[in-house]
């Protein structure tokens, strides 16, 4: 069985790693400034060109990018490519109504499934293997990340998308899974919804998950690990540099390797902005080195984080990086999905609500649940109780549209929400999903 | 002939409606009839009282409140007197979203508050039946 998709990258030597990064760096920057206006004019502003880049070491002198940038530009202010050699979109969700839509050319997939393919490997998969992929399919990029991924590696590839647990498991029991690939949370919630039918961990034929998009604990890794039988691995990634498998776990199961030949990172001090030794622990920002249709610069990704080079026992020589450790801004991960309190406070302004609000997230049974307190105002209140009721469905509805979520909204008296120091409390994360 | 009825919004956390009922309490405010509508999160108090407009002022402290234009029937306290108001209004399609009716040590004894959506239908409706409706006067002399 093979140990690594592609062994001569994976495995490659310091030296030949950085010879990769800065031919593709000097490249990339050239083609981005050719292409996108608008990095261009970053560059300009800070008086850099592309002969000034000469290699990754010199990576620190071109402007970031963030997700106001991506906001400013959207939907083709970033675009490296012209349309007609576009072959797909994803998105996600942005800091507001906007959402964030990545670009990709037949090369840029077929990079983002080498990519997803490395991960599927590294968790012990091959030809042999039954991939069931539980991600959702669409826009978002789990899906069709992995799903890319396994069809590289010839697993057997069950495209199971999101949901609907009866149909997973007896897919999962009658097809003999040996992968899984999904949220953290859904493979602890198909856990335990294989032992309420009675399903022990060793009547599966599952052998590996490989769990990402949302935090997750060493204590959730080894219940989920006991409750399906499996050896569970963490895969990392983000919309804006393509989807899932920027980065993923080997069996070391000691950090994410990062596709250094495809993605260059740094860790920032996130006020400053000044790049932090190895080994330091600060915002994380990547670099795609050969990503074209949407190829971002210094990407700040707002995760904080550590980066160590060490050998690895699985013998792969890319960086690894720790799990995130928390985040720069106030975005949430729940049950997978983005959000951030700024769409929220939207939504109520829109519908006519106070911005005073509270978003309160905890997590049961493995499952994030995600209510969300809004103030009452003058006007708002009947003494009908199917006219209030009515009125939280419509939030709630409104919500989900926004979000791609749906919370509990639960209507409050006015001036209840906790408030420090004349500001309300708008967040409320009660799950410990940093160590 | 319509009277006044204030709302509040109660949140289900123990103590709240204890706090609102205190304050009217110490304002002085007695309450002449009462309901509370419950779902899982809040419910909604309503209330006839002795005085409407400072009530609402008390109870704005600490919810938020709205009134309401209901009607109040006074009715013999025995066995059939609330059904054949309700048939009266049933015949005439009249829709009643809710009614709460209390009793009194009074010559007729019964008492029911009902919300409709129109008033003025449900009062002639009522007065064809030859069912008076109650000022806010008349509450208050209960």
């Amino acid at each position: 069985m093979p140990k690594y998709f592609q062994p001569e990258i994976e495995t490659a030597s310091r030296e030949q790693l950085l010879e990769i990064q800065n031919r593709k760096i000097v490249e990339q920057v050239r083609h981005v400034y050719d292409h996108v206006p608008y990095y261009r004019a970053l560059m300009q502003q800070k008086g850099v060109t592309p002969e000034d880049i000469h290699g990754v070491e010199d990576i620190h002198l071109l402007p970031f990018l963030t997700k106001a940038d991506l906001r400013d530009s959207y939907p083709y202010g970033l675009l490296g490519a012209d349309l007609k050699d576009c072959v797909r979109i994803h998105s996600t969700s942005g800091t507001t109504g906007k959402r964030v839509v990545a670009f990709y050319t037949k090369e840029d997939v077929d990079l983002w499934e080498d990519c997803c393919a490395r991960a599927i490997v590294a968790a012990g998969g091959s030809d042999e293997d039954v991939c069931q992929v539980c991600y959702g399919y669409g826009l978002f990029t789990g899906g069709f990340g992995l799903h890319g991924g396994a069809h590289k590696v010839g697993c057997l590839t069950l495209p199971m998308s999101s949901g609907n647990t009866a149909r997973q498991i007896q897919f999962m029991m009658d097809l003999h899974s040996t992968i899984l690939c999904c949220t953290p949370s859904y493979a602890a919630y198909i856990g335990e919804s294989l032992a309420e039918q009675g399903i022990r961990p060793e009547d599966n034929c599952l052998k590996a998950g490989i769990f990402g998009a949302e935090p997750w604990t060493e204590e959730m890794r080894r219940s989920i690990e006991q409750s399906l039988g499996i050896h569970a691995y963490d895969i990392y990634g983000l919309t804006e540099l393509g989807g899932p498998g920027v980065a993923f776990e080997c069996e070391a199961q000691s950090g994410m390797h990062i596709n250094e030949d495809h993605f260059y990172a740094e860790i920032i001090d996130p006020d400053t902005g000044e790049v932090l030794p190895e080994g330091e622990k600060g915002e994380l920002v990547f670099t795609s080195l050969d990503k074209r249709a949407f190829p971002l610069l210094r990407y700040r990704t707002r995760d904080i984080c550590m980066l160590k080079r060490e050998q690895c026992p699985c013998g792969r020589t890319h960086i690894k990086m720790c799990k995130p450790m928390g985040r720069s801004d106030d975005m949430l991960i729940i049950r997978g999905v983005n959000v951030f309190p700024s769409q929220i406070e939207a939504v109520l302004l829109s519908e006519g609500y106070s911005p005073n609000y509270q978003i309160v997230v905890d997590r049961v049974n493995n499952t994030d649940t995600f209510d969300v307190n809004v103030e009452l105002t003058a006007g708002q209140f009947s003494d009908k109780v199917s006219e209030t009721q009515a009125r939280e469905k419509a939030l709630e509805a409104a919500l989900r549209t926004m979000l791609g979520i749906g919370p509990k909204v639960h209507l409050v008296t006015p001036q209840t929400i906790a408030r420090s120091e004349g500001k309300a409390v708008r967040v409320i994360d009660r799950r410990k999903l940093h160590d | 002939m319509a009277i006044k009825q204030l709302s509040a919004f109660v949140e289900n956390k123990p103590g709240t409606l204890l706090a609102m009922l205190k304050a009217l309490a110490d304002a002085g405010i007695n309450i002449r009839a009462m309901s509370i509508a419950d779902t899982r999160d809040f419910g909604i108090l309503r209330l006839i009282v002795s005085d409407v407009e400072k009530a609402a002022n008390v109870l704005e402290h600490n919810s938020i409140v709205t009134t309401t234009d209901v009607l109040a029937v006074e009715m013999r306290d025995e066995a059939g007197a609330l059904s054949n108001i309700l048939s009266a209004l049933g015949e005439a399609n009249i829709n009643i979203e809710y009614l709460y009716a209390f009793t009194a040590r009074t010559e007729r004894g019964a008492y029911v508050v009902f919300r409709v959506d129109d008033n003025e239908a449900a009062e002639r409706v009522l007065q064809a039946h030859r069912i008076a409706t109650l000022s806010e006067a008349e509450i208050a002399a209960i």
